[in-house]
This record gives structure tokens, C-alpha cells and sequence, in this order.
């Protein structure tokens, strides 16, 4: 037994130990806190205590565990709610009331509820890492494969019958090859700290298809990639995370809430229990793990929730799903990292942010991917982080260093959310490194027009921002004819095509083929403009057909999955043209 | 039994430091007693509970505990103490604040010491001031919105039952009229009048600000439904860092014990920031950006977060935090991480206010993050979003069309443009513009809204769909 000499904030040092590893599992004080050991300076032992230390006093008990912390992985995690250090907040809230409480040591998985489980072996059967040996239906959208942990081994001596099982009951009894018998229950544990071992990775060739048509068609991501979505407050990063989690086709949703608004985890909340998943027609909850450590709870278990959000991650996909984890906000785990390396009196590097702040992100981002895990089945897991920069600059620290490790970037704008123009992503600093990786598969399904058509899409709105600067200084009056249609054509691609409505019943997802024909009909919008531009034939006489109005209201009219409707928008811009034509001659 | 222990090892600004002490737990309060000549004391007396030896007695709290070395913040200032004539006691529990319904009409000092001269009420109980977090379970994702009777508010950021919505202003903007105003005028459509409270904390503020706000809850005939937690501008630092504590601690006791409806003013937010720069630096503790401590968010987050309703208690807790943004910049760090942590901001502006406009509101950067579940059918009027949403887009397009005609003249610009300037020059004078004791219906706002935007044409209304247009566009149907 140790005893509490000091106490700092979260940081609690313990003397007289030298039985203690980095990143140990230590119970402080008589309310047993959770804490971990973060440093070791000879006798001394600093800790960092995951709940408030108020109270803790010199003398007090400190008790070592003797082994990371870890995480309680099995079938429950599913539409559950866990604080930062994976504690089910349901059950938190009837044990202690409304408001937490702390040495609340309450472990991940209810230990009573029963899953009806179908065995996958058999006795004299050999398991090996990864290998499925039981399943469970978790919710109606998620079968739970239980799997053999990694580094476990052997030949299987028992196995329980079909039927009712808890995750503490032994399914499965193994003889390893050095004859020591192994239990294996529905539930394994890992250490939240260290990524879990994969068959190999896989280059990304799949996107995460969203529906949100900025992100699908011009900056798409892979299963298996990360992105990064910065912007100031009031920019749009939650709702646009939100509307990732909703319509995303991955399998399974890790919502990370690190120290943001505990209103937004309550919305997340109600959301997600109410809508309909439409690929599985079932609550999107059924699919969903919440993780909800908001800014006033625990600065230190703030800084876990990350690595909690990503093993719970790693052990689905493990299993075979595609899972995405939203992390709102990482800029607020870089802050716990921050406050917690002040505390520690570690030298400050650019900002306050500690020097190893690069390398963390590096650690987090890198355990994104798509892979072929242990047992040979295809999973991957998409990262999309939140960043919220200081004053709304990207030169910031956080910024620039999950640049150097995502490889698409959505770049929310204060001035589009300003004039409310959602998704608020800047359409010239955003990027996405995964267009090459993914052209094959949208060549595949939308033809090769399409790759042509978002370039074209890129071209116009570039061209836009150029010709801006020119109508900001002398108005758009002035400008030849051919370049009004760019300013007139991107104005219908902007706010037609790439504003989109999450709150609309319909436009708030569109599926990737709608988006092709739509990106379709604002281009023809140019070719025929062009024609009468090329007759000398004033771009006024074609606005004056209200056909680039009535082209922005289009996404508001494909709510039936008719395909004709859009190309009848064409026809539409056909006839227009050619009855300007037929004035002017 | 309890130590006393006899003098001091180091005075630090705020903080003391004593050696050889055992038994302290981190957070615990400590008494402080000076022994010698009473007139060797200096210290404010604001807070210092009536019938003590004015300002003889102190109180602190433990911050720092290393072995037998125990560092301890004083709240009423370290003036006078020495390293001889002190004696220091250990109470073993952390600050409590003695709580009942009586705190209803009642004045405290920022430490939570009754300073009106009516002696101490009678505690039901006392409950520690820092509070806990609420269970993200637990909340009630707040629906129920506020009227405030001022359109840019209503309209445009409607304010929420359990929100936190803060006024990002600057130094000379009127912030304290409008929130007096919005006190003065607040009301809840629809369901339940339940009892409505207002909890008022003033954090280093001028004596005249705290006297214009008493004054004005006098006159609202609100004076008895109004709890204050006064630390002026002269009062100790460290004790305005326990001001909006105490204040969100009664605040939570009558929402949610007493079911009252608490609006909670805490202002200014920028003084509190500043105390809490000013603690931490004197320290020792490493800065972060402009020399704020590294907590600054997850500090100011224990405040704000507090606001919320719960599920299955009928009280709430609303927040409107003041904020003098320094040097009228939104990126300096404590609007910038406020922004972060509430549910939107109002900001007020220095060129509107300027040309006599009242509210001085910018409705462009200002926001309410919940408005979109608690307006539309049912709850104000099913075209509520729809305006709304159609009125910044256009308005922002207004500020496009004024930054042109600032080039070329107006006389040049297009007609759409022309229309533009029009809507905006209409949209200031006749929507935001609003007397300070003017309350507008939400169906008033609405129509007025409308109105303004009827003199764009009809082409214009991007976001608005036929049928709406029909109902209530009243301009020219052609460009």
C-alpha cells in the first residue's frame, strides 16, 4: 500500500514505490478515483487522477493494479453512453442521481444482462487470434462475432451450449500449446493505449459515402482515412459531424464527445434514438456508441476518451464492420494534453501545447485504416477529427499538425456560415488526397463523366473566386458576357448544389448517383449558356427565363426517387436556350 | 480536534504558504485569523461576515499540497497579513454556501456572505460551490423558447429555456441596457408560468453598472425574485473567481429544488478571466496564450455547463453571461473560448450602436445553436425558420452590395443591388431597431419581417418555398 504525498489539480504524487510501470491503473484515496501513473521520479509516483481530487489529503491510500488501463470489450457497448474512461453513464445516473459522482467504479459491460448465443466451434477445434468462436445478436442492425483475443491460442476442450450466456460466463475452455487452460467468456479486455494487432493493412480504395454532396463529390473520403474538419465556433463542424454520423454508410458510429456541450451529447442523444437508419430500417442508436466526457467533466479523462473511442473501434472492426469514429473536438484533447503537461511542469513548446503533441495525433490518427484483421476478415475504421482553432486561425498548432497527418481537410468559413450557407466547407481551401485512390470505384458506378464533370465543378468555382475579386472592385455589370455565365453558373452550383439543407426532410442526404446527375444539369446549364454567348446574345435575356433560379430550387424537387424529373431539368434548360434563340432571330 | 497553526512560511500575492502542516485535504477552506493592532489591516470589508472583527478574519482555500507544505489562496487579499500575526485553522470541508428560499430579494458579497445588512438567513443546507457535472443522461435537451419582445433576439438568435447565450459586447456598447431589458421582458410561450427567479452576479463591475442594474430590477417591481452576488471592481480577485460559483450554486438550488425558472446574468465575464490570470500567474503556474492559465477553458466550461434542464425536474437554469470583448476583437481568447463552450453568442457592434441604433445587435456573427428545435410549428410560428434563415442570407448579400457601392458609388450598382440596399437600410431601421422598453410579439417580428423582405424581388427568396411565398411575400413579383 502507498500513500498520497501532494496534490495539484488532477495530479496527485504518491511516495515510496518502485513496484509501479508507466501508464499503471492506480485507485487513489478512500473513494478509490481512478487515476494513472504518468511519471516516475524515483520514489516519487505522479499520477493523474481521472475525476475531482477535492478532498484527497496527504496519507491517503493509493492502490496499484499492476496493470494498464484497460477497457472491457464485448457485446453491450452498442447503443450505450460511456464517460471518458468507459463508464456507462445509464447506470451512473441510477446509481448516484443527475449529477456525477465520483469513485463511481461501475465496469463498461452490465454483467447481468443475458445475450442468447450461438457457439461458431467446436470441441477439438484449434482457435487462433481473431477467430470468431461465438456469436450474439447485440442489437437488431449489429451481430457481435466474439472473437479469441489476440495472443491467445490453443485447442478448444469446452464449449458452451446455444442459448442464454452473461459476458463474464465461460463460452469457450482452450488448452493452449503449452498446456495451460484458458477461459474465454464474451467479454476480453484491452489496454486503451495500445492499438490492437491486425492481419495487414490494405490500401483504401472504398469511399465513406455521405450524401452531403460538398463532401461526396468534390473532398469524398475513404473507408479507412482520416479527415479533419477546423472552423471557428458557430461554423457548423457539430451539425456537420452529426450529419456524418446520421447518413454515412458505415456499419457502426463511435461519437466522441471530448470536451464539448452537454446539451449536444442530450440532442445526439434523442437524435439518434429516433431516426431511422434507412439502409437498416432500425434506430441509427442501434449502430451508435456515445461517448460523452462534455468540458466540465474531468480534464483527465477527457484525454482518454480518444484512445477509449478507438479501441472500442479497433475491437468492431476486428469483427469485420466498417466503423467511423467522430471525434468532437480534438482541439479539446490537445487542451487536456496542454493543461495536464502544465501541471506537470513539462516544458512548454509552441503555444503552451506540450513538444510531443505531433507525435499523439500521429498515434491517433495512424490507428485509422482500412485492414484485413486477425481471422481474416475486411474491417477499416475513418477517423473524422473536429478541430477548434484558437480564434478560428488555422496556423495554430492543433491545426497544422493534424494537417500533417489527415489526408482530407474540410475547411469550415466564418463568412459562409455567416450567411448561412451550410455545410459552411470552403470549397478553394478544403482538399481531399484520396480523389486518385478513389477514382477506379467511381468510375465504376457513376461512369467516367463523373471524374470529368467534378473537375469541371473545381474549374468553375475557382474561376468564380478570381472574377470576384474584379466584380468586388468595379461590379459585375462590366464584365463580358462569358464571364457573367461563371459568376451566374457557380452562384446556381453554390447555393443549388453545394448548400444543402440538413434540416430538410429530403436534402439532407442524396445519394451519390442524384449527386452525379446533378453536378449533370448545372454543367449543361453552362454548355447551352455558352452557345447564346457565342451568338452575342446578352446573359440577361437567359436569367431572365428565371431557368437559373428555378435550377437552385432542384434539390427541393427530387424528393421522389424519380430519375426522369432531372432529366427533364435539362429539357428544361434546352427549351429556355432555344427560346431565347428564337427572340433574338 | 483542530490545529491552529501560528505564522505564516511566504506571502505571495494572493497566496499564503505554511509548513509543517498535516491533515489537509486539497480544496479544504481555512480560516485566517490576524492577531495585533486592528489598524494594521487594510483589506475591503465587503464580504466579511457581519459581527466578525471586520476585517481580522479571512478565509482561503488549500490549492497545493506537497508533503507538509500546503499553499493556500486567500480570498480577501493577503493586505496586512504577516509572516507572525496570523493564525490559521483548517476546517476540513470545502466552501459550502448556506442555502434556503429565503435567498429570494436577498444581496451577498462575491463570497456568498450576506452584505445587506439583514444578518444571515437560515440555512436549509449548504451545498459545496463548485458544483458537480451533470450527467449528459440526464439532461432534458432544452425546447422551451423565451421571449424577449426585441426582434433581432426573437427573430433571429431566439434565446432558450436552459441555454447558455452570452452578449459578446465591448467597452461604451449598451450590454447592460439590453440585458436589463431582456430581464424586464422575458416570458415563456406557451405551457407552464412556473415561478421565475433571477440570479445576478456581478464580477468586478463598476459600483454604477451593479447600482444601474438594482435600480432597474427595482423598477420592474422584480426586486424580490432577484438574488445578487456583488464583487465590484474593487473588491478582492480571488473572491470574484468564487462570485459566479456561488451565484450558479443558488441558481441550481432554486431551479432545481424550488422548480423556479432561473435566469442567471453573470457580468463580466472578461473581469472574471482577468482574476483568474492574475491567480494563476501569482502561482507560479505556466501561461498559455496572453498569459491566461492553460485551464482557461476547462474554467470557464464549469460555469457555463451549468445551465441546463433536467429530465423530470420542472426548474431550469438559463445563462446570459456579458462579455466586454478586449479591444472589441471575438478571436481574443476568452470570447473565442466562450464561443466554443455556449450554445451561440449575441455580439453586439460598435458601428450600428454608433449610428444611434438600439439594440446595437450584429445579427451576422450573432447565433443561437438551439433556436432550430424550439421554433416553427407548434412552438412560435411555422415560418419562423424559413424567415430567418432567408433574412441572413439576404442581409449578409446586403453587406456584398454595401462593401460595392463603398467602391463605385451606389448610383452604379445594379438594380438588384439598389433593392439590396434598400432592404438593408429598411431591415435596420424597422426590425432591429426597437425602444428599451418595447415588446414586441413573436407574429409582430415575424410580419415586420417579412415586410422588410418583401422589397426585394421575389427571385431573390432563395430559401423560401412557393407556398410560403404566397402567404406572405408582399413585394413586386418580377425583378
Amino acid at each position: 500500500m502507498y500513500y498520497v504525498h501532494g496534490v495539484n489539480g488532477p495530479v496527485v504524487t504518491v511516495r515510496g514505490g518502485r513496484e509501479f510501470s508507466m501508464m499503471d491503473m492506480v485507485y487513489v484515496g478512500p473513494e478509490r478515483l481512478i487515476g494513472e501513473v504518468v511519471g516516475l521520479r524515483g520514489d516519487d509516483i505522479v499520477v493523474q487522477v481521472y475525476e475531482d481530487t477535492a478532498g484527497i489529503m496527504p496519507g491517503h491510500p493509493v492502490e496499484g493494479t499492476g496493470a494498464p488501463m484497460s477497457l472491457k470489450l464485448g457485446p453491450g457497448l452498442i447503443g450505450n453512453i460511456f464517460d471518458g474512461i468507459a463508464r456507462p453513464l445509464r447506470t451512473i445516473e441510477k446509481r448516484t442521481g443527475c449529477y456525477l459522482a465520483r469513485g463511481v467504479n461501475i465496469p463498461s459491460l452490465d454483467a447481468e444482462k443475458v445475450w442468447k448465443i450461438t457457439p461458431r466451434t467446436a470441441v477439438g477445434q484449434t482457435l487462433s487470434p481473431g477467430q470468431v468462436y461465438a456469436e450474439c445478436r447485440e442489437t437488431n442492425a449489429i451481430r457481435h462475432r466474439v472473437m479469441t483475443p489476440p495472443g491467445v491460442s490453443g485447442r478448444v476442450v469446452y464449449v458452451r451450449k446455444a442459448g442464454d450466456c452473461r459476458v463474464n460466463d465461460t463460452v469457450v475452455k482452450l488448452e493452449t500449446p503449452d498446456d495451460v487452460s484458458v477461459k474465454l467468456t464474451l467479454a476480453q479486455e484491452w489496454p486503451i493505449r495500445t492499438p490492437r494487432p491486425v492481419g495487414r493493412r490494405i490500401p483504401v480504395s472504398m469511399p465513406l459515402v455521405t450524401g452531403q454532396r460538398v463532401i461526396d463529390t468534390l473532398f469524398p473520403i475513404a473507408k479507412g482515412g482520416c479527415a479533419a474538419i477546423p472552423g471557428p465556433f458557430g461554423a457548423g463542424k457539430t451539425i456537420t459531424q452529426h450529419q456524418l454520423a446520421k447518413w454515412s454508410d458505415a456499419d457502426i458510429i463511435i461519437y466522441l464527445g471530448c470536451g464539448e456541450r452537454g446539451n449536444e451529447m442530450t440532442q445526439v442523444l434523442e437524435e439518434f434514438g429516433a431516426l431511422i437508419d434507412p439502409k437498416s430500417g432500425r434506430p441509427l442508436m442501434e449502430r451508435t456508441v456515445l461517448i460523452a466526457n462534455t468540458s466540465n467533466m474531468p480534464v483527465a479523462a477527457r484525454e482518454a476518451s480518444v484512445y477509449t473511442g478507438m479501441t472500442i473501434a479497433e475491437y468492431y472492426r476486428d469483427m469485420g464492420y466498417h466503423v467511423a469514429i467522430m471525434a468532437d473536438s480534438t482541439s479539446r484533447w490537445a487542451e487536456a494534453l496542454r493543461e495536464i503537461a502544465g501541471r506537470l511542469e513539462e516544458m512548454p513548446a509552441e503555444e503552451g501545447f506540450p513538444a510531443y503533441l505531433p507525435s499523439r495525433l500521429a498515434e491517433f490518427y495512424e490507428r485509422a485504416g482500412y485492414v484485413s484483421a486477425l481471422g481474416d476478415r475486411e474491417g477499416s475504421i475513418t477517423v473524422v477529427g473536429a478541430v477548434s482553432p484558437q480564434g478560428g486561425d488555422f496556423s495554430e498548432p492543433v491545426t497544422q499538425n493534424t494537417k500533417r497527418f489527415v489526408r482530407c481537410f474540410w475547411a469550415l468559413d466564418r463568412q459562409l456560415a455567416y450567411a448561412r450557407h451550410f455545410p459552411a466547407i470552403n470549397w478553394l481551401s478544403s482538399y481531399s488526397e484520396y480523389l486518385d485512390d478513389l477514382a477506379p470505384w467511381y468510375e465504376a458506378r457513376l461512369g467516367r463523366a463523373f471524374g470529368e464533370n467534378r473537375a469541371r465543378l473545381a474549374r468553375l468555382l475557382q474561376e468564380e473566386s478570381q472574377l470576384n475579386e474584379i466584380v468586388k472592385l468595379i461590379g459585375a455589370d462590366i464584365l463580358p458576357e462569358g464571364q457573367k455565365l461563371v459568376i451566374e453558373a457557380a452562384r446556381v452550383a453554390r447555393l443549388g448544389f453545394l448548400q444543402q439543407n440538413a434540416y430538410h426532410g429530403t436534402d439532407t442526404y442524396m445519394p451519390l448517383k442524384k449527386q452525379a446527375a446533378m453536378l449533370d444539369v448545372v454543367l449543361t446549364l453552362i454548355d447551352e449558356g455558352k452557345k447564346l454567348v457565342d451568338l452575342g446574345i446578352p446573359l440577361g435575356q437567359l436569367t431572365a427565363t428565371g431557368i437559373f433560379d428555378r435550377l437552385i430550387r432542384m434539390k427541393y424537387e427530387l424528393s421522389d426517387d424519380k430519375g426522369d424529373r432531372l432529366s427533364r431539368y435539362k429539357k428544361d434548360i434546352r427549351d429556355c436556350v432555344a427560346r431565347v434563340l428564337a427572340d433574338h432571330q | 480536534m483542530r490545529m491552529e497553526y501560528i505564522g505564516l512560511t511566504e506571502i505571495n500575492g494572493p497566496l499564503i504558504v505554511l509548513e509543517g502542516v498535516s491533515g489537509v485535504s486539497y480544496e479544504e477552506m481555512a480560516e485566517i485569523t490576524l492577531s495585533g493592532s486592528p489598524s494594521a489591516s487594510g483589506a475591503s470589508g465587503a464580504s466579511s461576515a457581519p459581527g466578525a472583527s471586520g476585517n481580522r478574519s479571512r478565509t482561503g482555500r488549500v490549492i497545493l499540497i506537497d508533503g507538509d507544505r500546503v499553499v493556500v489562496q486567500v480570498f480577501e487579499g493577503t493586505k496586512g497579513l504577516s509572516l507572525q500575526n496570523t493564525h490559521t485553522r483548517f476546517t476540513g470541508r470545502p466552501l459550502m454556501l448556506p442555502l434556503s428560499p429565503d435567498i429570494l430579494g436577498r444581496v451577498f458579497g462575491g463570497g456568498g456572505r450576506p452584505i445587506d445588512g439583514l444578518g444571515p438567513h437560515i440555512a436549509v443546507e449548504t451545498r459545496d460551490i463548485n458544483g458537480s457535472a451533470i450527467n449528459p443522461v440526464s439532461r432534458q435537451y432544452p425546447r422551451a423558447c423565451i421571449q424577449t419582445g426585441l426582434s433581432a433576439i426573437d427573430g433571429m438568435a431566439t434565446l432558450i429555456r436552459g441555454q447558455k447565450l452570452p452578449i459578446f459586447s465591448g467597452a461604451g456598447l449598451s450590454h447592460n441596457e439590453l440585458a436589463a431589458q431582456i430581464v424586464r421582458q422575458a416570458r415563456v410561450t406557451g405551457d407552464d408560468e412556473g415561478a421565475f427567479a433571477i440570479v445576478f452576479a456581478a464580477m468586478g463591475v463598476k459600483n454604477d453598472t451593479a447600482d444601474f442594474f438594482i435600480r432597474s430590477f427595482e423598477e420592474s417591481g422584480a426586486l424580490q425574485r432577484v438574488v445578487m452576488f456583488m464583487n465590484l471592481a474593487s473588491d478582492p480577485i480571488i473572491e470574484r473567481i468564487l462570485t459566479p460559483r456561488c451565484a450558479l450554486t443558488a441558481a441550481e438550488y432554486l431551479a432545481f429544488d424550488h422548480g423556479y425558472h432561473v435566469l442567471v446574468i453573470l457580468t463580466d465575464i472578461a473581469s472574471y478571466c482577468e482574476a483568474l490570470r492574475e491567480f494563476s500567474s501569482s502561482k507560479g503556474e505556466i501561461p498559455s496564450r496572453k498569459g491566461y492559465p492553460s485551464y482557461l477553458y476547462s474554467d470557464l466550461a464549469s460555469l457555463y455547463e451549468r445551465a441546463g434542464t433536467l429530465v423530470g425536474k420542472p426548474g431550469s437554469v438559463t445563462q446570459m453571461p456579458i462579455l466586454t470583448m478586449p479591444n472589441d476583437d471575438i478571436t481574443h481568447p476568452i470570447p473565442d473560448l466562450t464561443g466554443y463552450i455556449t450554445e451561440g453568442q449575441i455580439v453586439l457592434d460598435r458601428t450600428l450602436a454608433g449610428g444611434g441604433l438600439y439594440p446595437p445587435i450584429a445579427v451576422l456573427p450573432s447565433l443561437s445553436r438551439l433556436m432550430k428545435d424550439g421554433i416553427g410549428r407548434g412552438m412560435t410560428r411555422d415560418d419562423h425558420p424559413t424567415l430567418s434563415s432567408q433574412l441572413f442570407s439576404s442581409y449578409a448579400r446586403v453587406q456584398e452590395a454595401r462593401a460595392l457601392a463603398s467602391v463605385i458609388g451606389e448610383d452604379e450598382i445594379s438594380e438588384t443591388d439598389k433593392c439590396y440596399m434598400t432592404f438593408g437600410r429598411l431591415f435596420e431601421k424597422d426590425f432591429l431597431q426597437q425602444g428599451m422598453t418595447e415588446f414586441r410579439s413573436i407574429d409582430q417580428t415575424l410580419e415586420i419581417g417579412w415586410r422588410t423582405l418583401s422589397v426585394l424581388p421575389r427571385e431573390e427568396l432563395d430559401r423560401v418555398d412557393a407556398v410560403l411565398l404566397a402567404k406572405h411575400y408582399k413585394g413586386r413579383n418580377t425583378r
